[in-house]
Formats: structure tokens, sequence, C-alpha cells
């Protein structure tokens, strides 16, 4: 019984544990960096441009914030899926899409970062 | 002992989302980090899966929770016209003003990085599953993320912990 159940074990294990293409997690990786250096785009530009801050302010009470999150997130969203039907089950090297979604991401740290919005501010 | 309406929402936005999402947060580390130590074959590892999708996706739920609540609801109140509100209160004040100049707008706005990088992680955990084991590179990927999901998500923590008591929403 006891053997029995090890082979199971070790067959689903082995099941699981084949290889997957790297399409998907690419895609998601690199949205992730899209999106963050996206959304930091918004920061920025509304404080760059009172106009484009008012066109930000989908609602009043929460001012531009609500603009720049909807977009951003939205943005985010649709590069995803976009990302994700383009390499939906292709082999992508995460050598290369990795540093690329890490310094996106650096971008949407630093444009976030009042001190350095704050030079673009009108 | 009375908490108002909006007492009870900043307790809920910064409290209780903020404490769910700092556990989530310590159990999803430890199980990824703890992967690399296990073979593939064993049978602990669906068991350690199991328990990072859990702590993965709830920390991108709360995350997500947590800077939807907060923006669209205390936020408001925070940057009321009126005189008395939270900002206009910081901003009467030179001695306080760099809390709403530097902490309120580096909080509202870092904040939001926090769920769109935990949820690529939680992707990442449901699409490799026990596979994660022999991962590495997708593991380091995700620990990174998951990090700095961390660390932006405790910046606006912080800075809304100092906000709130220097200026209570009323």
């Amino acid at each position: 019984m006891s053997s029995v159940t090890k082979e199971t074990i070790s067959y689903d294990a082995q099941a699981e544990t084949s290889s997957l293409p790297m399409g998907p997690a690419a895609a998601a990786i690199l949205a992730g960096g899209i999106g963050s250096a996206w959304y930091g785009l918004m920061v920025l530009l509304s404080e760059a441009s009172k106009g484009f801050g008012n066109l930000l302010n989908f609602y009043k009470p929460v001012g531009p914030l609500s603009g720049k999150t909807i977009v951003g997130v939205a943005g985010f969203l649709l590069v995803w899926l976009v990302l994700g039907n383009l390499w939906k089950g292709k082999d992508v090297k995460l050598n290369r899409v990795w540093p690329i979604a890490l310094a996106l991401i650096i971008v949407g740290l630093v444009f976030t970062f009042p001190p350095f919005f704050e030079l673009f501010a009108e | 002992m009375s908490v108002s309406v909006r007492d009870a929402w900043t307790l809920i936005h910064g409290m209780t989302f903020g404490a769910l999402f700092l556990l989530a947060y310590a159990g999803g580390i430890a199980e990824l980090i703890s992967l690399r130590y296990e073979d593939v074959n064993s049978p602990s590892v669906a068991q350690r899966v199991k328990r990072l999708k859990l702590g993965t996706t709830v920390m991108a739920a709360v995350a997500w929770l947590t800077v939807i609540t907060g923006t669209w609801i205390p936020y408001v109140w925070y940057r009321a016209k009126a005189p008395t509100s939270p900002r206009s209160f910081l901003l009467s004040d030179p001695a306080t003003a760099g809390w709403h100049s530097f902490g309120m707008e580096w909080k509202e706005h870092v904040a939001w990085l926090a769920p769109i990088l935990a949820t690529v992680v939680a992707y990442l955990v449901y699409y490799f599953g026990r596979r994660l084991v022999r991962e590495e590179k997708i593991r380091q990927v995700a620990m990174v993320m998951y990090n700095l999901a961390f660390v932006t998500a405790a910046v606006a923590g912080l800075f809304g912990a100092l906000i709130t008591k220097a200026a209570p929403i009323k």
C-alpha cells in the first residue's frame, strides 16, 4: 500500500512540475512594470500640467487622484491582457523581461516621489 | 467611548486592512523563501504552495481594498475644502505643511503600486504552483516584487499613521 502511495505522489509531483511556457508569467511581470511606470506618469503629468490634472479630476471630492488611479490601473490591466494574449503558450526569455520590468517599477517609484514630481509642478 | 463613522472607516482602512496586509506579507515571504529548500517531490510542497497561494491572494486583495477605501472614503474627508479639514489644517502652518506636501502626497500616490505588484506575485504563485520549487528565477522575481509591494505599503501606512496623529479626520 505505502509503495503504491509513494509512486502516486511521485507521479503527481512530476506531472505538476513539468515545465510551463514562460510567456504568461513574463506578461504579468512586464505588465506590472509598465503599469507602475504608466501610473507614475499619470502622477507626474498631472503635477506638471494643471490642465492634465483637471482632465483626471473624474470625481471632485477625490480630485485628480481619482483619474490618476483609474487610468493607471486600467493601463496595467490592459497591458497585461494584451501581453498575455501575445505571449500565451510562448517561451519568453525572463532574463530579458525582468530587467525591463524592474527598471519600469523604479520609474514608477521615482515618479510618485514628491521631491521628484514637484520639480515639474506647474 | 464612541467611534464615529469617519473614525470607523479610518480604522478599517488603516488598522484592519493594514494588520491583515502585514500578516499576509509575513506568511507569504516566509513560504517563498523556504520553498528553495524543498524537494519538489516532497509531500509538504503541496501544503506550502497552498499556504503561499492563500498568503499572496490575501495580500493582493487587502492591498486593493486598502487603496480603494483610502482614496474614495477617508481621503475625501482629508482634503475637504473646509478650513477644519486635516489638509487645510496642516497647510495653514509652515511647521506642519510638510506632513501634507511630502507625507500625504507621497502616501496617496505610492500606495497604489502595492496592489499592482502584489497581484502580479499572486498570479505567478497560481500559475507555477508546485513548479515554483524549481523555478528559482521566478521565485527571485516574486520576492523582489513582493518586498517592493510591502515597502510601498509600509511607507503609505507609516505616513498615514503619523498624519492621522498630526491632523486626525474629525
